[in-house]
Formats: structure tokens, C-alpha cells, sequence
């Protein structure tokens, strides 16, 4: 089937939130870099977050052969409005329960958006799509033993990981927030859209959590986060982006 | 990182050090490692070399751990892509080589809990060069290559000692540190060649840096018998002052080739003696630092304890004794 222009913007719609997303956890799980609550772990979201940075970067190449600007600009000259990331990715680390919530939760995710995509008809993303599917695995490794290990850890351990379950299930529904071309990425065979990733996400997080012993909250009664795939964005996002091109932007031509 | 052992001379007469050892047991351990065997965990020991490797190793692991503090902080603002992937993987690196050298001071008997409480309660030191801030960009790119070349300086001198386990250590934290200098020397480069913004960044970062630089290695040593000894069991490598002139060596050729100046109008190689010649850092200045009083001390222990506290929960519940065991493959 030939891509209409139609098909184009929602490829670039999707690789864009994808790359945003990515790249702000990636930012985020750098945070813990001599922070963390043991030095392995310090390691563990390093190398994560050297993944996602790294697969951020694959994205924005493919968007730049796509006629969009070079992925340093792209990423180091944008404000939040122009950001596609869901506001789940956006917050602080916050406390070790919550960060580890929020890597759960969203390497399932993305773990699954890979899966699909590594049979999409857009060539060059089912490409890279199997290698970072190859990389997440591991991220869902670590997520999953330490969800275990901390449910089973003892009584705050326990309510602390539930706790943080409780606050961060509906930010993470708005990681499934529909797209302006969500029927043509289907029609076309590009991407099977966000309701089906999302009831994939729920079938696998909702009996893995449950079997470690957490009570996972209704998909029903809890408010889904929208607004940060169509540049609606926490506090916390601007100033991130603050931070992050605060070198780059001394001199945005300058090489660095 | 991490340039120096500051092994204290606690006044000990060399006698005194020795009086308890078996001397048959003692001289087999000399000859041992005058012939360059190398020392393993459950071999037989002096106390005083197990107590002054264990100081010597412990505070090279606390230089890494907190010395992924000033250069971690530039991760969230590294310009571009290619820095900010490069510099994240580098700290990550000082973080493993911490990881790696606990395990290795651990084979003498000190628990890593016992260590870190003994760095966040000031008991223990760590390399000076970690309490001075990094307040440009341009400073994270000082640190990577000249304190990393520093770093190598002293502990390839090291990993020639006799302890194994930490030689061992050190031979693969060289060979990380050796990355570390190649994208420390490149963002140098990036910027003393740049604007003339970047270039007047990284000359000031240099200016500021220059006096740690020099401190980094130690003070001139005192010839004791004590220091003596520690250089016979291979524990102490070489003199502070060789280091310092195997650096100046190395690397003031590359900085002036790169058109950058350092704030020494003294700094010189004697050609007759082959040695450089510098002014004399201020030797207070880093008494003073590195008895707590230097610009950064105490963020950097307030930073770390921080992270013990906040990550007590967390260790606690891992050792749980009705935790389940997780199996941590797919």
C-alpha cells in the first residue's frame, strides 16, 4: 500500500512521542547516578538509561530521514509545549519505590510497542525495533526481580511499592493516550495503535503484579493521565528541558 | 580516580609495627614478594600490611563513589547526544570501579556496610580533588582528562603491587580510565578549539583546576622508615614527587599544544636534569581540605548520606530472611 501524506504525519506523530518518551526517562534514570540505594543499582539504571538515551537517538535519525532537523537540535532546542512525552516519564525520580514503579510500568510498555513493531510495514522502524527489543529485555528482567523481591521485603517495603502502585497506575495509562492517526498507522500496517498495546500492557503487568502479591488498581476507576502526547506537560517537564540544554544553548552552532 | 594513598605515618616505630610478628612467618612474606608473588586473601600477613591496604583501598573506593558526584551533575546537561551517552557511560564506570574495589578491601575483612558508614561519618578520606566544584561544562571535561590521567598515572604504579585482588582491580579500572582520558582529551580539544566562548570556558576550568592537579599526587614525601617499609612490601609504589613529574611529563606538552596556558609562570623542564620545575602548590590549602574544610566537603558527604538514608528501606528489604529468591535470569 502506498503512504499517503496522512500516513506520513502519523509515523512521524509516533516516533516522535517515542523518542520523547525515551529520551526523558533516559534523562531521568540517569538522575540516580550516584544516588542510588546500593552502587549496583546506581550501575543498573545507568545502563538503562544509556539504552534509552541510545534508542531515543535511533528515533530521531529515522525522523531526520524523514526530513525533520538533525536529533541534537531536535532534542536540545524544543520547549515542553512542543514535547510529545507522556507525563509519566516527565516526574522527578522522586524516591526509589517510585522510580522503580515508573520503570515497571513503562518497560512493559514499551517492551510490547517493540514487539509489535518489529513486524511493521515501515521498514527502517521494524529494524530497529528488534534491536531494542534485544535491550529491553533486560530492562523488564530488572523491573520484575526487584517488584518481587521488594513486595516480599517486608511490611514497608511492601506498602511503599503499593503505594507508589496506587499513585503511578494512572500516569501510566497516559502513555496509551490515542494519536490524531491512530486508524491509518493501523490501516496501514505501521502500528497497531494504543488501545490494542494498551490491553496487551494490562494483560501482562495486572497478573504479574497480582502474583507478587499487590493489589493493582481498576483500569475503570482510575483517570488516565492524557495531555503530554499533545504537548500538555506537568511543571516538572520545562524545567528538565532546562537543564538539559543548558550547555547546548550557550552556542547551538557551536560544535560541542 | 584517584591519585594518592595518604598513608599516615601514625608515629609507630618501625620496631613497634613489627614486634608482634612471627619473624619466619614475616620473612617468607618478604621473600615472597621480593620475588613478585602476589599476596591472596588467605595468605599470611602483617597487620600492619592488611590495616594499611585496607586503608589505602577503601579510600580509592570512596574517591570513585564520590567522585562520580561533580562530573554525575553534568550528565543532565551534557551538550548533544554524543556527550551526554559518552559521559553517563563514564560515571557509570567509577561507580563499577567502586563497586570493584569494596569487593576487593572486603577480602581483608572489612565489611563495604563498615566502610561506607566510615566515609559518611568523616572517618575515612578520600582523593581532595573531589571536594572542588565543577561549575562549568568545561570543568566535567578537565576532571575526565586530566584527573583520569592522573589516576592512571598512580594506579598503573599500583596495580604492579603485591596484593592481588586489587591489583587485579586496578588492572581493569585502567583500562576503563584509558577511555575515560581518550573522551576527556576530546572534549578538551572540541573546546580549545571552539568559539571563543568555549575556548576562554575550558582555559578557566584549567586555571581553577591546575592547583588540585598539582595536589592530586600528595605532598613531597618524607623519608621514614615507616614509608620504607611500605614501599618493600609494594604496598606504597612510588614517591608522590615521581608521579607528579611522570604527569607533568606526559601532559603539560599536550595542554600547550593545544594553544592553552597553565597558571604556574615557573612550570618548566629542566633539560639538563630532565625534571619540571613548578612553583610548590599550597601544601595548607590541602591539609585544610582534606581535613574537611575545603569547598565542597561537606555536599559531597550530605549528598552521600543522603543516598544511605534514602536507600535503607531498600537494603533492608533485599536481606529480608522471608524474602522470596527471585531467580534473575529470563
Amino acid at each position: 500500500m502506498e503512504f499517503t501524506e496522512k500516513h506520513v504525519e502519523g509515523l512521524k506523530e509516533l516516533l516522535y512521542k517515542m523518542a520523547d518518551d525515551l529520551l526523558i526517562i533516559g534523562h531521568r534514570n540517569s538522575e540516580w547516578t550516584g544516588l542510588g540505594p546500593m552502587l549496583e543499582e546506581d550501575i543498573a539504571f545507568s545502563s538503562m538509561a544509556q539504552d534509552k538515551v541510545g534508542q531515543s537517538l535511533a528515533l530521531f535519525e529515522l525522523l531526520h530521514e524523514l526530513g525533520e532537523s538533525d536529533p541534537d537540535t531536535v532534542a536540545f532546542t524544543r520547549n515542553d509545549n512542543q514535547f510529545h512525552c507522556s507525563q509519566l516519564v516527565e516526574l522527578p525520580i522522586g524516591e526509589y519505590d517510585f522510580s522503580m514503579v515508573r520503570h515497571f510500568f513503562f518497560d512493559h510498555a514499551e517492551a510490547i510497542r517493540f514487539e509489535m513493531l518489529a513486524d511493521s510495514v515501515f521498514e527502517p522502524l521494524s529494524m530497529v525495533a528488534r534491536k531494542f527489543k534485544g535491550e529491553i529485555k533486560y530492562h523488564t528482567m530488572h523491573a520484575d526481580i526487584f517488584m518481587k523481591k521488594l513486595a516480599a521485603g517486608g511490611e514497608e517495603s511492601f506498602s511503599r511499592m503499593q503505594n507508589s502502585i496506587n499513585e503511578t497506575f494512572g500516569l501510566a495509562l497516559g502513555m496509551f493516550e490515542p494519536g490524531n492517526f491512530e486508524a491509518k498507522l493501523i490501516e496501514a500496517g505501521i502500528f497497531g495503535g494504543e488501545a490494542e498495546l494498551q490491553q496487551r500492557w494490562l494483560d501482562k503487568v495486572v497478573p504479574l503484579l497480582e502474583s507478587f502479591g499487590y493489589v493493582v488498581p481498576k483500569v475503570e476507576n482510575t483517570e488516565a493521565a492524557f495531555g503530554g502526547r499533545h504537548g500538555v506537560h506537568t511543571p516538572h517537564l520545562q524545567p528538565l528541558l532546562d537543564e538539559m540544554t543548558e550547555v547546548f544553548s550557550i552556542d547551538p552552532g557551536a560544535d560541542w | 580516580m584517584y591519585g594518592n594513598a595518604y598513608i599516615e605515618n601514625d608515629g609507630n616505630k618501625v620496631n613497634s609495627i613489627l614486634a608482634d610478628e612471627d619473624p619466619i612467618k614475616l620473612a617468607e612474606f618478604e621473600a615472597r614478594i621480593a620475588a613478585g608473588d602476589k599476596i591472596e586473601p588467605k595468605d599470611w600477613m602483617p597487620k600492619e600490611y592488611r590495616k594499611q591496604l585496607v586503608r589505602m583501598i577503601e579510600q580509592h573506593a570512596h574517591s570513585e563513589i564520590i567522585g562520580s558526584l561533580p562530573e554525575g551533575t553534568w550528565i543532565t546537561r551534557a551538550p548533544g547526544f554524543r556527550r551526554k551517552l559518552a559521559l553517563m557511560a563514564k560515571v557509570q564506570d567509577e561507580v563499577g570501579h567502586a563497586q570493584l574495589l569494596y569487593s576487593a578491601a572486603e577480602t581483608l575483612g572489612k565489611s563495604r556496610e563498615d566502610m561506607t558508614n566510615d566515609l559518611i561519618n568523616g572517618k575515612s578520606k578520600y582523593s581532595n580533588v573531589f571536594n572542588y566544584p565543577a561549575p562549568t561544562w568545561a570543568d566535567s571535561a578537565v576532571i575526565a582528562w586530566l584527573i583520569d590521567a592522573g589516576a592512571i598515572v598512580n594506579q598503573l604504579a599500583n596495580s604492579k603491587g603485591s596484593y592481588g585482588p586489587y591489583c587485579r582491580a586496578l588492572d581493569r579500572i585502567c583500562a576503563e580510565e584509558s577511555f575515560h582520558l581518550k573522551y576527556g582529551h576530546d572534549n578538551v580539544v572540541f573546546l580549545a578549539t571552539g568559539t571563543p566562548v568555549q575556548r576562554a570556558m575550558v582555559q578557566e576550568a584549567l586555571n581553577r583546576w591546575w592547583e588540585p592537579i598539582m595536589h592530586f599526587f600528595g605532598p613531597p614525601d618524607k623519608a621514614s622508615q615507616h614509608s620504607e617499609i611500605l614501599m618493600r612490601w609494594k604496598v606504597k609504589m612510588g614517591s608522590n614527587d615521581s608521579m607528579r613529574q611522570t604527569f607533568l611529563n606526559m601532559y603539560v606538552p599536550k595542554i600547550w599544544d593545544l594553544g592553552l596556558t597553565l597558571p604556574d609562570p615557573n612550570l618548566r623542564k629542566n633539560e639538563e636534569t630532565g625534571q619540571w620545575e613548578y612553583t610548590e602548590p599550597n601544601w595548607e590549602t590541602f591539609k585544610q581540605v582534606i581535613n574537611g574544610n575545603g569547598p565542597c566537603n561537606k555536599e559531597r558527604l550530605a549528598v552521600r548520606r543522603m543516598a544511605e538514608e534514602n536507600g535503607r528501606w531498600v537494603r533492608k528489604a533485599l536481606m529480608n530472611k522471608d524474602a522470596v529468591y527471585a531467580t534473575p535470569l529470563a
